[in-house]
C-alpha cells in the first residue's frame, strides 16, 4: 500500500499496539504529534510529557525493564544531549550488568538530519555517538517501507532501539519545522524516501542487516537515510561517465552489517562512504576499519559534515553532503 | 534607573515589536528558512528586566532572542541580516535567530530548552569574580521549568549565592502542550523552595515587570544573591509562525479535511475502550477550544495594556520606533531583494 513516510512509522505503531498493550508511546506533544495513536488508544497509553527529557527518557528505562514496552519520542535527536545517561549509563546497561537477565525492551523514537535551514542545534544526526555505545541499536531508515519495517522490528526487539526518522522523508516534521505553511519555500526532498509502497500484511525488518539500493561493479558508496538518495542520483551520473556504481543503504548503524560492507568492498574495492553525520570517530571511520582489518584490498574515501551544521541555507549546502558532492568523490576516487 | 521612565520602557517594546513583525515579513516572503519563534506577547517582559541592565551585565537567552537583543541595543541592521542568513550578519549568518551570540552584549541564546539556566548561573559566577557589583539574568519559558538543568541552576546559583536574576515568561503553553497539565505545583513557590525571592507579575504591564526587576537586579548587584520572577505573558503569533494550532483556527475547513478522516479511521479501529478513545479525542478538543478562546481574549497584547497608560503619546513612540526599525531592516536588505 502507498503510503508516506510517517504513516509507515505510525501504521507500524498503531498495529504493534493493537497487539500488545505493553506497547505505550510518550514524550512531549505527542498529543498533537500523534493525535490518531491519542484518538485509537487514549491517553492511557498516548502521554504528553513535560520538558524534562531526563526524567522521562529514563523512566522510559525502568518502565521497559519492570514490563511495559515504551516508545519514547526525544523530538529531535539532537536533544538526547540533555539525557544521554538514560541512554549512556542506565539502557545500555542493563542487560550487561545483570548478566543478561534483564533487558530493556524500548525504542526511542527522534527526528534527525538537515536541509532546511534550522542551524545545527536542530540538524545533527548523531547516529555514530549513539552508535558507539555497546547495548543499543540505532536503526535510520530512507524510505516507508523500511521506516515500518523497522519500526515493527524495533518494538519486537527485547533491547533497546534508538529509531531516527530524517526530517526530509517525514513530512510533518519538515511542516513544521521547514515551511510552517508556506508555499514559497523549497526542500530537496527525495521522493521515493518521503513516500511508497508498504507491503502488506506489515513485517519487520531485521535491524543489522544493509540493502543494495543499486548494483554496480566499479564503486560501492555506503550510506544510510536521505543521502541514499543523494547516491542514487550521484549513481545515475557517474553512470552516464561509465561508471557502475553501487548503492548500499545499511538502514541500521548499530549492528552494523559487516557482510555487506565486506561483500561490497570485495566485489568493487573502490568504498566511497556517505555520512550525514559528523565524519570524525564516527560511521564512516567504523566502515572502514571494519574493511582494513578483514584484509580486503579496496580504496577508501568518505564525505560528511566536519563541522557543525551553519544556520544559512546556502552554508548549510555547503556542509551537508549533496548529489554532486557525491558524484565528485566518486569520480576521484576512481581516478585515483 | 531608579525612578521609572514609562515612555522609554514602551519605546522600547515598540522597537521590539516593530523587529519581529519585520522578521515575521520577511519570514512570510520566504526569505527566512526554518522555524522563526517570535517574541510578541513578551515585550513588557523583556522591557521591564532589561532596562536595569548596564554595560558589563550578561544575558543568557532562549530561542525567544531577538527582543532582549533589539531592547540592550544590539545592532538591528546585523540582527536583521543574520536572519537572512547573510555573510554580514551578526554571526556571519551561520547562527540565525535561534543561536544568537553577541560578545560585547555578553548575551547568548540557544535553541536547547533550558540552557539558559546554567548559561546563567556561569555568567553571573564571571561576574561575581571579574565585574563586581554587574549582574547576569536568565530568560526561559515556564516549560523550561520543568526541564532538570534549570532546576539544577536554581539550586546552583543559591548556593553559590551569585548575582542572577531568573526571569520566568509565562505564556502557559510549550508548543501544543498546556504547562498547566504537565507541571506540578506553581512556579513562583518553587522557585522560593530553593531559598531565593520570588515575584510573580503581569507581563503584560512593562511598569510591573519594571518594579519586581528593580528589586531583583539591585539586589544581586548588592551580593544578595538570585531572585527570581514569574511573568505571565502571551505568545500573540503562537509558538512559531505557521504554528500547527493557529493555522486550524485560521482554516478550520482545510485543517479539518486534512486530520479528519485518519482521526475518525482511527477511532474506529480497534483499540482503547471507548471511555479512552473519548477522553482522548476530548484532549485534542480541548487543547483547540483553549487556544481559540485565549485568541478571542486579544485584550493580550502587552503594547495596548502598557500603552494605555500613557494614551496618546504611545502611538507616537510606536510610530517612532517603527520607522527606525523598518529603516535599519532596508538597510540590511538594501541591494540584496530577490537574493
Ligand atoms: C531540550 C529540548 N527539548 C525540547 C525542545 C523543543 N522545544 C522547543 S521550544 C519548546 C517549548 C518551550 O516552552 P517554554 O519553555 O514555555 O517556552 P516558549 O516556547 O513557550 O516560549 C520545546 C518543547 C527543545 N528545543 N529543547
Amino acid at each position: 500500500m502507498r503510503m508516506t513516510f510517517s504513516q509507515a512509522i505510525e501504521e507500524a505503531i498503531a498495529y504493534a499496539m493493537a497487539q500488545d498493550e505493553r506497547v505505550i508511546v510518550f514524550g512531549e506533544d505527542v498529543h498533537l504529534l500523534r493525535m490518531n495513536l491519542l484518538a485509537r488508544f487514549g491517553p492511557q497509553r498516548v502521554m504528553n510529557t513535560p520538558i524534562s527529557e531526563s526524567a522521562f527518557l529514563g523512566a522510559a528505562v525502568g518502565a521497559a525493564m519492570a514490563g511495559l514496552r515504551p516508545i519514547v519520542e526525544v523530538m529531535l535527536v539532537d536533544f538526547i544531549g540533555v539525557c544521554l545517561d538514560a541512554l549512556l549509563n542506565q539502557a545500555a546497561k542493563v542487560e550487561a550488568f545483570s548478566g543478561g537477565r534483564w533487558r530493556v525492551p524500548m525504542v526511542v523514537r527522534a527526528s534527525c538530519g538537515g536541509g532546511y535551514g534550522d542551524a545545527g542545534q536542530h540538524e545533527q544526526c548523531l547516529w555514530g555517538l549513539l552508535a558507539g555505545i555497546p547495548g543499543l541499536a540505532v536503526v535510520v531508515p530512507s524510505n516507508p517501507a523500511d521506516a515500518c519495517g523497522l519500526m515493527l522490528a524495533s518494538i519486537l526487539n527485547n533491547s533497546p532501539v534508538v529509531f531516527l526518522e530524517h526530517k526530509l522523508l517525514s513530512d510533518y516534521w519538515l511542516l513544521y519545522l521547514g515551511s510552517g505553511g508556506r508555499k514559497n519555500v523549497s526542500f530537496d526532498v527525495p521522493s521515493d524516501g518521503a513516500e511508497g509502497e508498504v507491503p502488506l500484511p506489515l513485517s519487520a525488518v531485521p535491524i543489522g542487516s544493509a540493502k543494495v539500493r543499486r548494483a554496480g561493479k566499479d564503486i560501492a558508496i555506503i550510506t544510510l537515510g536521505v543521502s541514499v538518495h543523494r547516491a542514487l542520483e550521484a549513481a545515475e551520473k557517474l553512470w552516464g561517465r561509465g561508471i557502475e556504481a553501487e548503492v548500499i543503504d545499511l538502514r541500521s548503524v548499530s549492528p552494523l552489517d559487516s557482510e555487506a560492507i565486506l561483500s561490497a568492498a570485495a566485489k568493487t574495492r573502490r568504498v566511497l562512504v556517505v555520512d550525514e553525520d559528523y565524519l570524525g570517530f564516527g560511521l564512516s571511520g567504523e566502515v572502514a576499519a571494519i574493511i582494513s582489518s578483514s584484509g580486503i584490498q579496496s580504496s577508501f574515501a568518505r564525505i560528511g559534515p566536519l563541522q557543525a551544521i551553519p544556520y544559512a541555507r546556502h552554508l548549510e549546502d555547503e556542509v551537508l553532503p549533496g548529489a554532486d558532492d557525491i558524484f565528485r568523490a566518486a569520480f576521484d576516487l576512481i581516478q585515483r | 534607573m531608579d525612578e521609572i521612565k514609562l515612555e522609554k520602557l514602551y519605546s522600547q517594546m515598540a522597537r521590539m515589536r516593530s523587529f519581529e513583525l519585520a522578521a515575521s515579513d520577511l519570514w512570510q516572503r520566504g526569505m527566512i528558512s526554518g522555524e522563526l519563534h517570535l517574541g510578541t506577547g513578551e515585550e513588557a517582559v523583556v522591557a521591564g528586566v532589561v532596562a536595569h541592565l548596564v554595560e558589563g551585565d550578561a544575558m543568557a537567552l532562549d530561542h525567544r532572542s531577538t527582543p532582549p537583543l533589539v531592547a540592550r541595543g544590539a545592532d538591528i541592521k546585523l540582527l536583521a541580516s543574520e536572519l537572512l542568513g547573510w555573510q554580514d550578519g551578526i554571526c556571519r549568518g551561520r547562527g540565525g535567530h535561534m543561536h544568537l551570540f553577541v560578545p560585547d552584549l555578553l548575551s547568548a541564546s540557544s535553541g536547547i530548552v533550558g540552557s539558559s539556566g546554567p548559561l546563567g548561573v556561569g555568567f553571573a559566577l564571571a561576574a561575581s569574580r571579574l565585574r563586581p557589583g554587574k549582574v547576569a539574568v536568565c530568560f526561559f519559558g515556564e516549560g523550561a521549568m520543568n526541564q532538570g538543568m534549570m532546576l539544577e541552576s536554581l539550586n546552583l546559583a543559591v548556593s553559590w549565592k551569585l548575582p542572577l536574576v531568573f526571569v520566568c515568561k509565562d505564556n502557559g503553553w510549550a508548543i501544543t502542550t498546556r504547562s498547566k497539565d504537565v507541571t506540578s505545583g506553581r512556579l513562583e513557590r518553587r522557585a522560593r523552595a530553593f531559598g531565593m525571592p520570588s515575584w510573580r507579575v503581569n507581563g503584560l504591564r512593562a511598569d510591573k515587570v519594571w518594579e519586581a526587576s528593580r528589586r531583583a537586579i539591585s539586589r544581586a548587584r548588592a551580593g544578595g544573591g538570585p531572585a527570581f520572577i514569574l511573568a505571565r505573558c502571551t505568545h500573540l503569533d503562537g509558538h512559531f509562525l505557521g504554528d500547527p494550532l493557529l493555522r486550524v483556527l485560521e482554516d478550520p475547513v482545510g485543517q479539518m479535511r486534512e486530520i479528519g478522516e485518519p482521526l475518525i479511521k482511527s477511532v474506529a479501529s480497534e483499540g482503547a475502550t471507548w471511555k479512552e478513545k473519548v477522553a482522548g479525542l476530548g484532549s485534542i478538543g480541548k487543547t483547540i477550544s483553549v487556544v481559540a478562546l485565549e485568541r478571542r481574549l486579544r485584550k493580550l497584547d502587552p503594547l495596548e495594556v502598557t500603552g494605555k497608560l500613557l494614551g496618546d503619546k504611545a502611538l507616537e513612540l510606536r510610530a517612532e520606533a517603527e520607522s527606525e526599525i523598518e529603516a535599519e531592516v532596508a538597510k540590511a536588505l538594501k541591494g540584496r531583494e530577490g537574493l
